[in-house]
């Protein structure tokens, strides 16, 4: 049995090879890969040389799509199939979507998911497709740049992103082929990448102002432990907004009426745009726009802007403020300011955040990479190249969860700004004789009225034994992960027996129709299916049995007698057979029995580790 | 050997079961616990290590929670103890606290009325704190020195009364500050 022979203690086990991930800031605007090559970790261009990848998809009547650059530049000419910042749509219902106001050039379908589908000429598609296409393009970049399949990648999310929109990122990543390690925050991601583990431990505000979102985290850092204190911001502003702001004041300028065509309002958002980037460096611009009743040229100066967009950012200070009194910090005590996102350069954007915060904001890491750099840091500690690395990230849940009561009411469960990952209880009764299901409806956000938080799903229970009324004791754990994501079990005390959860998202995607879309994006779906399957199981048992093989070379002596060794042993040769196999059901078969006869190993060393933590502080450090 | 999940809080940290802690040493604690246990350190392991890790660092995470807020602590030892006292639990048997807790109340009604009302707030909120350390170091001392358990209790409900009215001098002061601004 070649797999688990165990080595001399002391012996080293083989170095393993480097595994390829990957960074990915999946952007409102412009998405972004990056990855650690040679100790050094550095965003990856595609053929042409380009970094940025516009976070644009065009649909084409024969069913094939565009991204990025070339699509971007049909967007004026083919603005209903050209999807452009679809972030924004992510995890949301029509409703958001139509607040969003009548900037939006797309027709929106409902869809029995409360996410509206896009209409477009290649047909009907969920922002989580759109999504996943943009992310399929980075793929093939990664893997054609680092030459091999990736093991796993970190993704970015505005760290103010509710489960809903998590959730949608984390699907998108599934159906482009990829395995997500980690949902990051990106704030979180821009604190690493400044390396600011290696400089003294203090506390760091990240300000981040996207195209379409904004941010402010609060972290503390702490011998390479960056703790996230305080996250707020604002999901629906960003450099967008000052866009439109100024092709508003171009409007007024040119006389233009309130409802341009779509067309025209592509080329004036444009033209603001590029004014908006001029004004950077210089102290005044000429605009020229395409009207449709003739040019319109004219002058914005470095004041006009600061007017215009003056009130925009005063609106990034409140979160801002927010973020520090619940991190129950004064400004003053902020040591660092890092600066995130393509709309920081703007300088009055720095004057401002500079003033705010009484210090002058870091920005010597370009502000539209910084995100990816971090994401990739991490993305090649999670998978596994850097055993030695001390650093750590723990991210807070952005705003409360809370389930419905009695009379449309909210009942907060896990408060905002707790530290992730947490498990929370709730005990249920049941009011009728024999009652056997009840439903549960979660929400997220600050308010008391339900109507005024955001649903994210409807849990029923099912299968409750029986019993006379308000004799069940239903308890039910929320549990969030280190990803943001909740998940919802449920048990009867005093049966001990686990009831069925059907859940059914607010704004996401069921797993079914996940699997669906899968299914939709191959060619020869079942064969490919089989075949992903088959992989996705045999990745799955690797980790298994490579994590195990490592653990029972380190101390199987200290926590397994020879019986339950052995049982743990024959259960890994029969994995690894059935790993060489074709037929995937197997593989998970065998996984799941391996995993069944180890879990007291597991569980004894975990324990055994978290003793040996608290063995390095005295029982008693004070008397 | 039990299972660190159902070891209670000062055991999971090797703390001694009272009171008094120094607050770094608990932080140092509970990084250490962390690097052990997050989920992010075993990220090349199988699922259900990965699920295993999750669990205990949602434990550590919660055990954390208490342990570092005065509260929260106090309330848990008195809870090892045999004593659970519920969130809205309150105490109607000194009405010289409670005549003083209206007058604080008074006071935040009026913070708008004032001339600054935000230096006003500070200057309340200053006094809170004031108020409710001192409770809490008495609260320590009925706490750890083997006093009567009823002590403790009837400090812990005055100190409830105070964190009551710290939120609402937050939440005031956050939109005082939004409509300044």
């Amino acid at each position: 049995m070649a797999l688990l022979q165990i080595s001399e203690p002391g012996q080293a086990s083989a170095p393993h090879e480097h595994r390829l991930a990957a960074g990915i800031d999946l952007g409102t605007t412009n998405s972004l890969l990056a990855s650690v090559r040679s100790g050094a970790a550095e965003t990856l261009p595609d053929a042409e040389g380009r970094h940025l990848l516009p976070s644009v998809v065009r649909y084409l009547a024969d069913g094939t799509h565009q991204v990025g650059e070339v699509a971007r530049q049909q967007a004026a000419d083919d603005p209903l199939n050209t999807i452009i910042s679809v972030k924004r749509f992510m995890g949301r219902g029509i409703d958001d979507v139509k607040s969003l106001g009548s900037v939006l050039p797309y027709h929106f379908v409902p869809a029995e998911s409360g996410m509206p589908l896009i209409r477009t000429v290649a047909g009907d598609l969920s922002p989580v497709q759109v999504s996943a296409d943009i992310l399929a393009e980075l793929r093939q970049r990664a893997e054609q740049t680092l030459g091999g399949e990736l093991t796993g990648v970190v993704i970015t999310v505005p760290a103010y992103f509710d489960d809903a929109q998590r959730q949608a990122t984390k699907d998108a990543g599934k159906l482009a082929g990829l395995n997500v390690l980690r949902l990051l925050n990106e704030p979180t991601a821009a604190a690493v990448a400044y390396g600011l583990d290696q400089r003294p431990d203090g506390i760091i505000a990240v300000y981040d102002l996207g195209g379409g979102t904004f941010d402010i985290s609060i972290l503390r850092l702490n011998q390479g432990v960056f703790e996230v204190m305080a996250t707020a911001g604002d999901t629906a502003l960003g450099g967008d907004d000052m866009d439109r702001v100024i092709a508003g004041w171009i409007m007024q300028q040119a006389g233009v009426a309130d409802d341009p065509g779509h067309g025209l309002q592509r080329r004036l958002l444009q033209a603001a745009c590029a004014a908006k980037e001029a004004l950077t460096d210089s102290e005044q611009v000429d605009i020229n726009v395409e009207l449709d009743t003739g040019r319109w040229q004219g002058t914005l100066n470095r004041a006009q802007l600061d007017e215009l967009i003056e009130p925009l950012i005063r609106k990034t200070l409140a979160p801002c403020r927010r973020a520090l009194r619940d991190a129950e910090l004064d400004p003053a005590d902020v040591q660092q300011v890092v600066m995130v996102g393509g709309s920081t350069r703007v300088p009055k954007v720095r004057s401002m955040v500079g003033e705010a915060f009484g210090r002058e904001p870091l920005v010597d890491i370009d502000p539209d990479k910084v995100v990816a750099i971090g994401a990739a840091i991490q993305a090649d500690i999670l998978a596994g190249n850097k055993p030695e690395d001390e650093m750590l990230l723990l991210d807070v849940i952005p705003l409360s969860l809370g389930v419905e009561t009695m009379g449309g009411l909210t009942e907060k469960i896990i408060p905002r700004n707790t530290t992730i990952p947490v498990a929370r209880a709730q005990e249920f009764t049941t009011f009728k004789d024999g009652q056997t299901a009840m439903a549960l409806h979660v929400v997220q956000g600050e308010r008391e009225l339900v109507e005024d938080c955001r649903s994210l799903a409807r849990f029923e229970l099912r299968d409750i034994p029986p019993m006379t009324a308000g004799a069940a004791r239903i308890r039910v754990t929320y549990q969030v992960d280190a990803d943001g994501l909740l998940s919802v079990s449920a048990e009867e005390q005093t049966s001990g027996a686990t009831a069925h959860i059907e859940v059914k998202p607010s704004y996401g995607l069921t797993d079914n129709e996940v699997e669906t879309m899968l299914r939709d994006s191959m060619d020869h779906a079942e064969d490919d299916m089989q075949a992903r399957r088959l992989r996705e199981q045999q990745v799955e048992a690797d980790r298994v049995l490579e994590a195990l093989q490592a653990a029972m070379q380190q101390d199987a002596e200290s926590f397994l007698d020879s019986e339950e060794r052995a049982a743990i042993e024959q259960a890994a040769q029969t994995l690894a057979e059935a790993r060489n196999g074709t037929d995937h059901r197997a593989i998970k078969n065998a996984i799941e029995k391996l995993e069944a006869v180890s879990t007291v190993y597991v569980d004894r060393r975990m324990n055994a580790n978290i003793r040996k933590a608290m063995a390095g502080h005295a029982v008693d450090e004070f008397k | 050997m039990s299972s660190t999940l159902t070891q209670n809080f000062f055991e999971l940290f090797s703390l001694p079961q009272r009171y008094a802690l120094e607050r770094a040493d608990l932080d140092a604690r509970y990084r250490d616990l962390q690097r052990t246990v997050h989920p992010d350190r075993h990220a090349s392991a199988g699922d259900q290590q990965r699920r295993m890790a999750m669990q205990q660092a949602a434990h550590i995470n919660e055990a954390y929670q208490t342990l570092k807020d005065p509260l929260r602590r106090a309330r848990y030892l008195l809870e090892l103890r045999g004593h659970v006292i519920e969130d809205q639990q309150t105490t109607h048997q000194d009405p010289e606290f409670l005549m003083q807790q209206i007058e604080l109340r008074e006071a935040l009604a009026e913070i708008r009325e004032q001339d600054d009302p935000l230096q006003a707030l500070d200057r309340l909120a200053r006094d809170i704190r004031a108020q409710y350390h001192a409770l809490e170091s008495d609260l320590a001392e009925a706490l750890d020195s083997g006093a009567e358990i009823e002590q403790a209790v009837t400090l812990v409900l005055k100190m409830q009364y105070f964190t009551r009215l710290q939120n609402e001098v937050q939440e005031l002061e956050a939109d005082l500050e939004d409509e300044l601004y």
